[in-house]
């Protein structure tokens, strides 16, 4: 049996699941920097509230609003998996992939001043391997739905602000209680 | 080259509104490490020869909050907060678990050392080399949960203001106090992440009485270099690999405890100790896990293990409380303890304690005092602000809990500790109350009894350990025994910082310390020097006291009076310690330590380790 890895690819998320232990920080920054930097992972768990963690990173929109946003030219879509490559020779640093954003996913790296986005590891994530390697399973790999009836939109969904799903997640671990909370 | 270490420490001076970056050599850190070890050698540096007259509430103590090399490496994220304790009067490493640690060490900076006292009201607000006092009226009297809401908002807005352009700020590191800690009780905590806490040794008063309500921490920077990344990149696999191994602990934590330690081990307080049987299954993890938990794996950066777990109640009369868990120690001394034997009265009074700041175990240890004295008629209703403190009465504790943090009335006498409010209830009512207190040294002894002989802790536990009651830090022997069992053992933990809940083969910790800093710290070294100096100093410290009272080993190296009475049920029962047995073997741990018949450490142990001014300063001590 073969496991071929799916060309195009998104990382489902299941919030609930999250432990907040970050360790997909630690791999995502050990692949991309070479060190431990959580600061400079491409994925980060929003903790706005205790017990509420958030693994924020790229959708990869079906409309792709930060490439059409990027006045430089800088961000470009990978066409083996989708994901939005970011030219950090080429990003000047403008943030206006960030406004894009209907998720203000991307931020700017801590030291080279650039935009940060998920690049999936080319197809196999790192931090898809980390988390389910600890069996929390918050984030695992699914086909990227391709039509419609599939709901290629709903993925969009996803792309939210942390501060907006942590209401609807608090609410639903805290009841009542989450207003005196957030 | 420093490897492992920011390389900086953060000392700020509240009465002077002075902040600093310190260098440590090279060569100090190499002889002490980190975390407790390290805390130590600074405290004891400027406060050694004048230690008996500090008052561990006035402006002269130093407070500490230290990582250590392996904090942000070593799967976990765990820090030493330090000072002379309010309840000791020695020196305690009190680990506290959470992002504070890791954020600080990415804003370059291995620790804080603070003096002073603030005139009114501050935080301190770290973001990488941006450091200010700011001010903290606004959530001066605030609860956790309050406390840490505003922070966080407060300390991200402006983070967003001085980097529009960054994107979105993740939150912040924040170590805070609640109401107990403002009001300077003796048995406050320091919290992250509204239940996380180093409770032992109560600094949140410190940080009380210097009028800092919170250190905020943000680090953008990357984890200073390892020596060797690679290798740490293989250790830490190892050690997550060690933790996935092991199913049931990553399941439960430490929170099956609550009903097992009772029924399997018979080692867990039950009402102030009267028993330490029981067979309560309405409070088995079972009920935890179907009535209260709602994350069954929650835990803090770089952990693999994840042993923490999300308590919620929706619904019912404690409708609202959040807290984790609990764990063992707070299912135990905010349950059983207490009377208490359902999941939802334990997680409603676990939360209201976490929420004034009080430190879980030893409020839950002073609560089932004065229960006790209640339950004898030594307390009346009227002498207890007109409370009924009947066991398993979880809203009497709740109230009673709330007025010890705001010191109001009989909270007022209770506030101090356990140890000195039975002094002072003991001399109001002209009665012995002495042989109803748990606790060593003025730190309440954690929920581990002895006399069963099941449970890990033995007689020397906590009456030889330099830490009291701490049930993590315990005297034993060999020295170089188990990790729970011996405290230069745990002070590898403690100085790494490492989380002991994450460290499954200590064969681990050696080579991790060497790919980390570079530098062959052998285990004989840990042993025969830089664990053995610290506990000597810690010794030391402890024995000096002062200025409200000290410790004389004759006397107060002794295990509670209800330990040598026998267990009353149980499997157990008639089970008890032995005094003349528990008397040889603390020869044989004094002999061990290198301390003379009377428990002081000799001279020539103190020369031998380069310690001088200790031994000057334990000169008077010796002429007992």
């Amino acid at each position: 049996m073969s496991e071929e890895k799916p060309a195009s690819v998104w990382i489902v998320r299941d919030y609930r699941r999250c432990s907040g232990c970050r360790r997909c920080e630690v791999v995502c920054s050990l692949h991309h920097e070479g060190k431990i930097w959580p600061e400079a992972s491409r994925i980060r768990v929003f903790m706005l509230v205790p017990g509420v963690e958030i693994p924020h990173l790229c959708v990869q929109c079906p409309d792709y609003p930060c490439v059409n946003a990027c006045p430089v030219q800088a961000l470009s879509v990978d066409e083996k998996t989708g994901a939005v490559r970011v030219d950090k020779e080429i990003c000047n640093g403008c943030g206006d992939c960030i406004d894009a954003c209907p998720g203000r996913v991307p931020h700017l790296h801590p030291g080279g001043g650039y935009s940060l986005i998920c690049d999936l590891c080319n197809g196999d994530p790192e931090c898809v391997k980390a988390c389910k390697q600890g069996k929390w399973n918050t984030l695992w790999i699914a086909s990227k739905p391709d039509s419609p009836t599939a709901g290629t939109l709903s993925i969009k969904l996803y792309a939210r602000p942390p501060q907006e799903t942590t209401k609807d997640l608090a609410e639903g671990l805290y009841g009542d209680t989450a207003k005196e909370v957030i | 080259m420093l490897y492992g270490y920011a390389g900086k420490m953060l000392e700020v001076d509240l009465s002077r509104d002075r902040i600093e970056e310190k260098t440590y050599s090279e060569d100090l850190l190499r002889q002490w490490v980190g975390g407790r070890s390290l805390a130590t050698r600074i405290l004891w540096g400027r406060l050694g020869s004048r230690w008996q007259e500090i008052d561990p509430l006035g402006p002269e103590n130093v407070f500490l909050a230290l990582t250590g090399p392996l904090t942000g490496y070593y799967p976990g994220a765990k820090m030493i907060i330090s000072g002379k304790s309010p309840q000791s009067n020695g020196i305690i490493g009190s680990a506290i678990s959470g992002e504070f640690a890791v954020e600080l060490k990415c804003a370059g900076y291995d620790g804080v050392v603070v003096e002073g006292a603030a005139k009114n009201p501050v935080y301190l607000f770290v973001a990488d080399d941006t450091v200010e006092i700011r001010d903290a009226s606004n959530v001066w009297g605030a609860d956790g949960k309050q406390t840490l809401r505003l922070l966080t908002k407060e300390t991200r807005d402006e983070l967003s203001k001085r980097w529009p352009s960054r994107g979105l700020w993740k939150d912040p590191g924040i170590l805070y106090i609640g109401p107990a800690g403002e009001n300077k009780t003796r048995i406050a905590a320091v919290l992250q992440k509204w239940s996380h806490a180093a409770g032992y040794g109560g600094y949140g008063g410190v940080m009380g009485s210097k009028n800092l309500k919170a250190i905020v921490a943000k680090g953008t920077k990357a984890m200073p270099p390892a020596a060797d990344q690679a290798k740490v990149n293989d250790l830490i696999r190892e050690v997550c690999e060690d933790s996935f191994a092991h199913d049931d602990w990553r399941r439960w934590g430490t929170g099956h405890a609550g009903y097992s330690i009772g029924a399997d081990m018979s080692s867990e307080p039950v009402r102030n100790w009267q028993e330490e049987w029981h067979d309560e299954k309405s409070f088995g993890v079972d009920r935890f896990e179907e009535r209260v938990w709602v994350k069954r794996y929650w835990g803090d950066y770089g952990c693999p293990t994840t042993c923490l777990k999300l308590a919620v109640l929706r619904e019912g009369p404690y409708k609202g409380a959040i807290t984790d868990n609990p764990d063992y120690e707070l299912q135990a001394y905010l349950g059983t303890n207490l009377g208490i034997f359902t999941p939802e009265e334990n997680v409603y009074l676990v939360a209201k304690v976490d929420d004034l700041g009080l430190d879980g175990i030893t409020a839950g240890n002073v609560m089932g005092f004065a229960a006790e004295l209640y339950q004898r008629g030594v307390l009346t209703s009227k002498e207890l602000d007109g409370m009924d403190l009947k066991w398993g009465d979880a809203k009497a504790f709740a109230l009673l809990a709330e007025r010890i943090a705001g010191r109001k009335g009989i909270g007022g006498i209770l506030a101090e500790g356990t140890y000195r409010a039975a002094v002072k209830i003991g001399e109001m009512k002209d009665v012995d109350v002495m042989k109803y207190l748990i606790q060593s040294k003025g730190v309440a002894i954690g929920a581990h009894g002895i006399r069963s002989g099941l449970d890990y802790a033995s007689d020397l536990s906590y009456s030889c350990s330099v830490q009291g009651g701490d049930h993590t830090s315990t005297a034993g022997l060999p020295l170089d025994g188990e990790l729970w069992k011996s405290e230069l053992s745990m002070m590898v933990a403690d100085s790494g910082v490492v989380c002991a809940f994450n460290v499954f083969d200590m064969d681990v910790v050696w080579p991790f310390f060497k790919a980390v800093t570079g530098w062959d710290i052998t285990r004989e070294e840990w042993y025969n020097s830089i664990a053995l100096k610290t506990v000597q100093i810690q010794r030391a410290a402890l024995l000096l006291g002062g200025p409200d009272l000290k410790w004389d080993p004759r006397i107060h190296d002794e295990n509670p009076q209800r330990f040598y009475e026998p267990l009353p049920n149980g499997p157990k029962a008639g089970e008890k310690a032995d005094r003349e047995k528990f008397y040889r073997r603390r020869r044989e741990f004094y002999a061990a330590m290198g301390w003379d018949e009377n428990g002081i450490p000799t001279s020539e142990t103190l020369q031998r380790l380069a310690l001088e001014d200790v031994d000057e300063a334990l000169r008077k001590l010796r002429k007992l």
